[in-house]
């Protein structure tokens, strides 16, 4: 398929701008624009059917079933779509007095409010822009906190356990501390021998997720809590798989100082390809004094911004969060009412299912009871057939599902994660079993099917090492004037027509 | 719950499949200690229509039909419907970060041409996927310089948007680095002020045109940042871009600046995205999402996130960034808007807010008021003196249906009576008339 810079057509565009009759003040020479940017020039309706058609190069939740494990692709319901929109919001400036924006600001309070019960904790920001960021930020708070306990030279080491996602020892680079990681045990827990060792005095805090990413509720989570919080240290809980445990159990509860919430995940923000998210943070009151600014706070009937907190560690973010990810995120979370409960439940549930028709098949590492998503490994395939977790996602392709998460967990080879989520039905959670074992019968019967694969989509197998060895990440206009000057030509054509 | 789509019998099935009587059984390796043994306190469900009103009572609530002067930062520029259009297509909305390429071609060639966009309007050879928002990239921006130069110390001007400064402090302790801040004289930066400050600096980071509207003598401050071994970091609005010069070519080595002009209405602050592009040199430093063209297994054309082992789920703790989740959707609607205006179109933008600006400043002159800055260029912005609090100003315009623009009290000194004006193409003389009028009569 073409890019739109090569369907471009000098003279063409597709918006008008009105023109006032008023004169155009100068730019000073120095600092005028020299080149025009080659942006595309094409009609309205060529544009609108440049991208409709790379959407139908695309594929989402609307499209199919997308088990994409630790990313929580649930249904996006499309009101929510149409309320984000609504002239109140999305025409609402954010930096208006806080009397214009008060329905704006009743939803985020309500937002906070929700988020406090969900979590069992004190105080939230809605600030932070996705769980990354949530974070760090969290780890912020860390710093701010013991700074003013007079320990923040001496706790510089925050615990990791080797299964965690990369976000996590990230973060704790960012936030200017150091890793220390910790094992996981035979059953999937943190490994609590292993840990006793490495929590003391140095101890900022512990970052978990819980149930991790193997989809395993950590069954020691009790006597983790004991240990840090008995060496001064804070916990913060990594909400990437909160989709398990709305209603049933709560960070707060469980020991947790801060956890992030992923709103895209839990809370059905559409992924986009790749984002918005929001990762609002809810903290104990300890900590509470630190949260960035500014706290939507209600005072008598009505609502407004707080900026003036001495302690707070400052802005992560432009303005109060990402709004209109807020908007969505609060519809869903009405839609449900307390049946957020049952959202857990049903996730869980399918997850169960797809695990005990899939577990004789394909090896799996820690045979428990799982929670909302599980984690296969394909190492048995690997060895015997020569096919790996790779040809398997691939090859699910040509049945027309999208690819479980692979190759994370990193302690587990080949493995194949898999998170199904609430939404989906029994009869979708059947045909990708079914999938997953015909593959496996594949893989013995012809390999090479599953090597080559996919042999459906609108490209074969993609080459990303030469992607990386010599990287083009741009249209290299300069290198294509074959397709320019077939352009200019085409237009002479139409000129003389 | 219409969201779920399992019924009784379903579920009967699935938990004997399962092996297990009930759903609270697959909860029974959560320890006793640790359960929520009561309902979520959360208000009852609400049906779609019943929603759809709620959530219009709310909206109903905020004030959005006073004409619109207040910028500082984000804008009411017009959003074409084609965006829309584009963005409710539920394989691009719906889907996640392409991991899988050949599920995903049709976003990963989106991104591809809209780092082609950014590099064009910026000038510079490579453009992440994005990032959170217009201050987020500037603190990513200062940990790029921090590792490419070994540098601890990052030089900003004064009159670079006050929440990008606030943003960047934030996040220095952690990066290890020095903030250091270079006022403004006379609503302008001057580049020697920024040599001195310069010297041993990982980076000078300054905003064009800047916070107040101003046009800087934006090589001049680049050359003096590049003179000291600093990274010259320009701080952009895309839709000054068809008018003004790109940051590459006056020798900048990143672009950055907040997305939300191009295709993306204000929202109450987000979601938008923030743009961070650089020259070549510095690739492998960057943060986020990079999509690079490859091919198939047939020799085709086809696109992949690239240059992994920066990011985090490899690289882990040595990582270049800790961002997973961006902005891409933001991203894709200023990639759609941008492609409508096309460079005929985007000039126009730019000339059209600088002529409405204009008229704007002029008229409010000639009705008495006074300019803070008289004697600067501007582009869509510009600074008013109000002759009294300029809360008070803008409280009695407002009582006339006009938004007349952002109270510079609230960031600087000295300038409590002072108002930042926007102006933007949607914007008619007829309303830039009542701008003045409410200004004047107050």
């Amino acid at each position: 398929m073409k890019l739109i810079y090569e369907k471009s057509q000098s003279g063409r565009r597709g918006l008008g701008v009105p023109k006032p009759e008023l004169p155009v003040p100068e730019v000073p020479e120095e600092l005028a624009r020299k080149r025009a940017p080659r942006l595309p020039e094409l009609s309205e309706p060529e544009v609108l059917r440049h991208f409709t058609e790379l959407s139908t190069r695309n594929f989402g939740i609307d499209t199919g079933f997308y088990p994409l494990g630790s990313c929580t692709m649930k249904y996006n319901p499309r009101v929510n779509e149409r309320l984000a929109s609504l002239p109140g919001f999305a025409g609402l400036h954010p930096l208006v007095e806080d009397d214009a924006a008060q329905g704006a600001l009743e939803l985020e309070w309500h937002l906070q409010e929700i988020l406090r019960e969900v979590t069992g904790l004190d105080a939230v920001s809605l600030q932070p822009a996705a769980g990354s960021q949530g974070e760090l930020t969290g780890l912020m708070l860390f710093h701010a906190y013991f700074a003013d306990r007079g320990e923040d030279a001496q706790r510089r080491k925050i615990v990791i356990p080797d299964t965690a996602h990369g976000t996590n020892p990230a973060s704790v680079t960012m936030a200017g501390y150091e890793l220390t990681p910790v094992k996981t045990d035979t059953r999937g827990n943190i490994d609590v021998e292993d840990l006793r060792g490495k929590v003391d005095e140095h101890t900022a805090g512990l970052m978990l997720t819980n149930p991790s990413t193997l989809g395993l509720f950590d069954e020691n989570i009790e006597e983790i809590r004991d240990i840090f919080h008995g060496a001064g240290a804070l916990m913060y809980y990594d909400g990437a798989n909160l989709n398990a445990v709305c209603g049933i159990s709560r960070p707060g509860d469980m020991g947790f100082d801060v956890v992030h919430i992923n709103l895209h995940k839990t809370f059905s923000q559409p992924h986009g390809g790749g984002g918005p998210g929001g990762g609002p943070i809810a903290v104990r009151k300890i900590l509470e004094p630190y949260v960035p600014v500014p706290v939507v706070v209600k005072e008598g009937a009505g609502f407004r911004l707080e900026y003036d907190r001495p302690k707070t560690i400052g802005k992560v973010r432009a303005f109060s969060g990402p709004f209109g990810v807020f908007v969505r995120s609060y519809a869903f979370i009405r839609a449900y009412g307390p049946a957020l409960r049952e959202m857990s439940e049903v996730a869980v549930l399918n997850a169960n299912y797809l695990l005990a028709r899939l577990k004789a098949a394909y090896d799996l590492p820690f045979d428990r009871l799982c929670m909302h998503e599980f984690v296969l490994s394909a190492r048995l395939l690997k060895r015997e057939h020569g096919v790996t977790a790779l040809d398997v996602a691939k090859r699910l392709m040509d049945y027309g599902f999208h690819p479980p998460t692979i190759y994370f967990p990193l302690i587990v080879p080949e493995a194949l994660m898999i998170e199904p989520t609430e939404t989906e039905a029994k009869e979708t959670l059947d045909a990708f079993a079914d999938a997953l074992l015909a593959i496996v019968r594949e893989a013995a019967e012809s390999p090479e099917l599953l090597h080559e694969a996919p042999h459906h989509r609108p490209v074969r197998r993609l080459d990303e090492v030469r992607a990386a060895k010599n990287p083009i990440v741009r249209y290299r206009f300069e290198e294509h004037p074959a397709e320019h000057g077939a352009g200019d030509r085409q237009l002479e054509a139409q000129k003389g027509a | 719950m219409s969201f779920l789509s399992l019924t009784d019998a379903d579920r009967e099935a699935m938990l004997a499949t399962v092996g297990v009587s009930s759903i609270e059984e697959l909860f029974r390796d959560i320890p006793e200690g640790v359960r929520y043994g009561r309902e979520l306190d959360v208000a009852p469900a609400l049906t779609e229509a019943e929603l759809q009103r709620h959530l219009e009572e709310l909206a109903g609530r905020n004030v959005v039909d006073e004409v619109c002067f207040l910028g500082a930062g984000i804008y009411d520029h017009y959003v074409p419907a084609v965006v829309d259009a584009v963005l409710q297509r539920g394989e691009l909305l719906t889907a996640y970060t392409p991991y899988q390429p050949e599920m995903s071609q049709g976003i990963l060639q989106a991104i591809f041409e809209y780092q082609t966009a950014i590099c064009e309007l910026t000038g510079m050879d490579v453009s992440n996927a994005s990032g959170y928002d217009g201050t987020t990239v500037a603190a990513d921006a200062c940990y790029v310089a921090k590792h490419a130069t070994g540098r601890t110390k990052i030089v900003v001007t004064e009159a670079t948007n006050p929440q990008v400064r606030q943003v960047v402090k934030t996040y220095a302790p952690g990066f290890g680095l020095e903030i250091v801040e270079v006022p403004h004289e006379g609503g302008a930066t001057d580049p020697d002020r920024v040599r001195e400050a310069a010297t041993d600096a990982a980076a000078v980071i300054f905003q064009q045109p800047n916070f107040f509207g101003i046009l800087e003598s934006a090589p001049d401050i680049a050359a003096a940042g590049e003179e000291a071994g600093a990274m010259a970091i320009a701080h952009v609005d895309l839709v000054s871009l068809g008018v003004l010069e790109a940051p590459g070519a006056y020798g900048c080595a990143l672009a950055i600046g907040e997305g939300q002009s191009a295709g993306n209405p204000m929202s109450y602050g987000g979601p938008h995205y923030g743009f961070l592009a650089a020259r070549n040199e510095y690739i492998r430093r960057l943060p986020g999402r990079i999509v690079g063209e490859t091919v198939d297994a047939a020799g085709e054309r086809g696109y992949v996130l690239t240059l992994q082992t920066r990011e985090q789920h490899i690289r882990r703790e040595k990582a270049t960034s800790n961002i997973t989740t961006n902005q891409t959707l933001l991203a894709l609607a200023g990639l759609v808007h941008l492609s409508l205006l096309g460079p005929q179109g985007l000039r126009e933008v730019g000339e059209t807010c600088m002529a409405l600006a204009g008229y704007a400043k002029e008229r409010l002159a000639d009705a008495g008021l006074e300019l803070v800055f008289p004697e600067k260029a501007t582009f869509k912005e510009f600074a008013v003196r109000t002759g009294r609090n300029a809360r008070d100003a803008l409280a009695a315009s407002r009582a006339r249906g006009v938004y007349a623009g952002y109270p510079l009290g609230r960031d600087y000194a000295g300038l409590d009576d002072a108002l930042l004006v926007a102006v933007t193409e949607k914007r008619t003389v007829e309303e830039v008339d009542r701008l003045v009028e409410a200004l004047s009569r107050g």
